[in-house]
């Protein structure tokens, strides 16, 4: 048998995308994350999308009770999480059918043959077993008994049948590590640690992860494993990351930056609950979470942290955003710090919450009453959370604003490796307090414009702050019409000065093109990849991506201009095309896919070659 | 005195005064809201307060113009959320005392789901409900505490539906504090609200108050001077429940049900009245209380109806911060950057 094994063929990739999909109770996204970080840790670069149904434990078997696990990894640099995959690991006939429209032609298929019974077929809807109808004529198909073989494994651990069913995810895992050549050691450790007060399911995880694999290596049904080398990453520690994880650390970060406690009011919503969960964990960074009765407690109460001297933050989607809206504007007449993270979801109403999409822009922007101008910065990428929720606090603090950090909720769950700053890297955020009671007045202002902090409890800088129109200067309740104009402008002139303290929108790719490819949000990996593609055809394209988004980078319209073709592609339906159009009177050529799902770089390709005149073929 | 009402003693010793903003006061000549503002200034001065230290949180309505004219911290929220805004505050400021100042319609109607929630928490706010039962600040339409049958301008032909009665809801959503008062007594309502400062935990009063212009003498029968003694009964606690003009009259339980006796036909029963008990921990007794009213034929009480002793939530927050801090160490930036499964990529 060793001479086989020796016999097997290696093959070399660059890039590969692994779906794996099952049922919602199989683990899915558990074998996905592991898979990840294993790759992570062998040096791939990689980009994840994990794609759940809004049900928690759907009707057992059913195409919408799939969950699903995409994961691309590469020896280049990976921006997405791959357009169609490679790989699929079917647990069962109904993440087949979901999955198979999507996949590569000859793609591999992984099936767990066990599953295709005629109850399966049916809870599938397939009239015929596509295993023996020839349908999957087009793609490399492998039948795994992986129910079957897992429960041979651990026959002898004393776990029931059904307990041991639910170690098959972890067969499927072996068997994938062994296919695409990782080492089993990291996921074992996990185990080890996940279950340690269960010794018996540490035995018969990793018997089932050992047994897959091993299955691979002896089985003369896989005749190549593959081989993808390790990717030319930036030297420096890494670690994989999720885009509501940098998020939550992102906060922490500009708690310690400003050294100010940060506070997080928040209402339990997807997706965006992960970083409500994960500020949880942070208490020994000092970090007060507040699980609050509804959204409008959230922020409210974390307004009221914010007058009393913290940094105070609020989390949600966008219905949560939509109950927020009366308070966001409190905020702003207040002029008090605080920052709202909505991490975005089809809309609207209830919608698609799951799912992913860029349509809140329009009510980030404008959904409060009043002329209640809010500051707005996006984050590209799992890990440009980090950094973009520094800079909202920041900017919430230096400014005395509310500001909105929109994310989505495909950068919120995929994750990417991270190159880990050095604390010296960070910039320290400076606070400016107010510091002399005798002159102390609430809505004096600086050459900024903006007013003075003095946390409630301070002694000596008692006063009265709240919804009512503000006399300028002293703070006090105002209802004289001039006073009013001037202070709906003074508002907004402190929010457009912003734009002083922001970077300028950066050009990438073929500066002196005819056309740009711009974009915001979590489109940026797409975008990139498939403009880096038309490039590699030969076309000339330049890129640039929005993370200041109100107010826009200062020489946004000098950029714009320059090119005789703006692409803006986005998953809604034209809400940045309209402010840019507003703004800067210039055409736009929109591209517009509202399907919940992030874009395909291959599909964008195909819109930039397009309009430079372009063939396809 | 309890942590919150301590004081430095270098401080200096303010008087009512100057405890005003020296704004002009807003509310309409008569108003009860007036004598609501005195006795909190006067109780902020008996308990040694600093002006930095108390803060008042209050929502919309004509009550919730109350922080204005307080020179201490005050923030005028949006209708509704005034607990809300409160509790944030409180937990970011465990050592000062929070004041929430609060309408029937801005507490019990918008923000009904906030006040419920810092009540069951025990947040540790001091919950001030100006009830006048009806909506001023709009111009008089009805509110949750109007009574049924009531006519007022999006009721022409009564109130069809039933009022809240707040010091139930606060004490069935498990309020530590429960009392009420109202503006034409100062001295009882000074007393409670000196109480309630004292009080560790959610401290609600519900101050009945007197609006002038949209229901004026919706509390005569429990204010004028003739006629009040027989329709309140005020709790002390440890004292049996008495009242009466001629202090004649007692009450006593038949089965769950309190009853009115006669101490001037049945003297012997004077040993059976109920006696009031402010700590009774099951809340049972308040409970009974809370639902005695001239719509059974009994004396509407006033005093305190529920004081007990529970951790507030704002210790259990900060308490399990520095647990965590001490298991964990305190986190530094470098700790932060470092939490996770971290590999070198040389």
């Amino acid at each position: 048998m060793s001479e086989e094994i020796k016999q097997k063929k290696v093959e070399s990739l660059t890039d590969v995308t692994v779906m794996f999909a099952g049922d919602s109770g199989d683990g899915m996204q558990l074998t996905g994350t592991q898979f990840s970080n294993t790759t992570a840790l062998v040096g791939n670069d990689l980009n994840t999308l994990p794609d759940y149904p809004a049900e928690i434990r759907a009707p057992a078997g059913t195409i919408y009770g799939v969950s699903g696990f995409q994961l691309h990894f590469g020896s280049g640099n990976v921006h997405t999480p791959g357009d169609s995959p490679d790989v699929l690991v079917a647990m069962n006939p109904a993440a087949l059918k979901k999955n198979l429209p999507n996949l590569k032609p000859n793609a591999m298929i992984i099936i767990n043959s066990d599953a295709f019974d005629s109850k399966g077929l049916k809870l599938a809807k397939y009239e015929k077993d596509p295993l023996k109808d020839g349908s999957l004529a087009g793609f490399k198909v492998f039948e795994v008994q992986i129910t079957t073989l897992t429960q041979n494994a651990l026959s002898d651990t004393g776990l029931s049948v059904k307990d041991i069913q639910r170690s098959k995810n972890f067969f499927a895992l072996g068997l994938m590590y062994w296919l695409f050549d990782r080492p089993i050691e990291p996921t074992i450790e996990w185990v080890e640690t996940k279950f340690k007060k269960q010794p018996i399911l540490v035995d018969a995880n990793i018997k089932a992860l050992k047994a897959g694999y091993y299955y691979g290596d002896t089985t003369e049904m896989f005749a190549t494993k593959f081989k993808v080398e390790s990717s030319k990453l930036t030297p420096g520690r890494y670690k994989n990351i999720s885009g509501n994880e940098a998020t939550a650390a992102g906060l922490v970060a500009a708690s310690l930056l400003s050294d100010l406690p940060l506070f997080l009011g928040s209402y339990p919503i997807t997706p965006a609950s992960e970083i409500l969960h994960t500020l949880s964990k942070y208490k020994n960074y000092g970090v007060i979470t507040f699980q609050a009765e509804d959204e409008i407690s959230g922020i409210s109460s974390a307004i009221g942290a914010s007058f009393g001297g913290h940094l105070a933050i609020t989390t949600t989607s966008g219905p949560g955003l939509a109950l927020k809206t009366e308070a966001a504007g409190l905020a702003v007449i207040t002029e008090l710090p605080l920052v709202i993270v909505d991490v975005q979801r089809g809309g609207p109403s209830t919608g698609l919450p799951t799912k992913t999409e860029q349509a809140d822009l329009l009510q980030a922007m404008y959904a409060r009453n009043g002329e209640a101008p809010i500051p707005i910065v996006a984050a590209s990428t799992p890990s440009d959370c980090f950094y973009m929720a520094i800079e909202a606090s920041r900017i919430a603090l230096q400014h005395m604003t509310p500001v909105i950090l929109l994310t989505d909720g495909y950068i919120a769950n995929g994750t990417e490796p991270w190159r880990i700053p050095e604390v010296s890297e960070l910039k320290k955020i400076e606070v400016k307090y107010a510091d002399n009671p005798e002159t102390f007045q609430p809505y004096n202002r600086d050459e900024n414009l903006v007013r003075p902090w003095a946390p409630a409890g301070t002694p000596g800088f008692e006063h009265r702050i709240g919804g009512l129109e503000k006399s300028n200067i002293t703070g006090d309740v105002s209802y004289d019409p001039d006073n009013h104009h001037e202070m709906v402008k003074i508002r907004a002139e402190k929010v457009n000065r912003i734009k002083n303290f922001i970077p300028d929108l950066e050009v990438l790719g073929d500066k002196d093109a005819d056309t740009i490819v711009i974009g915001w949000g979590g489109t940026y990996g797409a975008i990139y990849d498939a403009v880096d593609r038309v490039r590699e055809k030969g076309h000339k394209v330049a890129q640039a991506h929005f993370r200041y988004i109100h107010p826009f980078p200062k020489n946004t319209g000098e950029v714009l201009k320059k090119y005789k073709k703006v692409i803006l592609p986005e998953i809604n339906d034209g809400q940045l095309a309209k402010l840019l159009k507003a703004e800067f009177l210039i055409d736009i050529i929109q591209h517009n896919l509202i399907r919940g799902l992030p874009f395909r770089s291959s599909d964008l390709e195909k819109v930039i070659i397009e309009n430079l005149g372009g063939n396809n073929d | 005195m309890t942590d919150q009402t301590k004081i430095e003693t270098t401080e200096l010793k303010l008087t009512a005064k100057d405890f005003s903003s020296g704004l002009d006061v807003r509310w309409c000549p008569g108003c009860g809201d007036y004598s609501i503002l005195a006795q909190t200034q006067r109780v902020f001065a008996n308990l040694g307060y600093q002006k930095h230290e108390p803060l008042i949180v209050s929502g919309i309505g004509c009550s919730s113009r109350f922080p204005y004219y307080m020179s201490t911290y005050g923030f005028h929220g949006i209708h509704g959320r005034a607990a809300a805004i409160a509790t944030g505050l409180k937990l970011v400021k465990p050592d000062h005392p929070v004041w929430v100042a609060t309408g029937d319609g801005d507490l019990m109607s918008i923000g009904g789901n906030h006040f419920i929630h810092a009540c069951r928490k025990n947040v540790d706010l001091k919950i001030m409900l100006f009830n006048n039962r009806i909506y001023g600040l709009t111009k008089g339409q009805y509110s949750p505490t109007s009574e049924t049958g009531k006519i007022t301008k999006t009721s022409p032909y009564g109130v069809v539906d039933y009022p809240f009665n707040p010091t139930a809801l606060a004490l069935g959503a498990n309020a530590t504090f429960v009392a009420r008062t109202i503006d034409r007594d100062p001295k009882q309502l000074q007393y409670i609200i000196e109480e309630a400062a004292k009080h560790k935990g959610t401290a609600f009063i519900e101050i009945l108050q007197n609006c002038v212009i949209f229901n004026d003498g919706a509390f005569d029968d429990l204010s004028k001077k003739d006629v009040k003694d027989d329709n309140i009964l005020i709790l002390e606690h440890g004292k049996p429940m008495i009242f009466g003009k001629d202090a004649d009259k007692g009450i006593m339980l038949n089965g769950f049900t309190p009853i009115v006796v006669n101490l001037n036909v049945n003297p012997q029963l004077e040993n059976m009245l109920l006696v009031h008990d402010e700590f009774e921990e099951s809340g049972i007794l308040a409970d009974i209380l809370t639902h005695m009213s001239e719509k059974s034929g009994l004396p509407t009480p006033f005093g305190i109806f529920r004081r007990v002793k529970r951790p507030t939530y704002v210790e259990g927050v900060t308490k399990q911060i520095n647990e965590v801090t001490e298991k964990k160490g305190k986190g530094t930036l470098q700790k932060l950057l470092n939490e996770g499964n971290i590999w070198e990529v040389k």
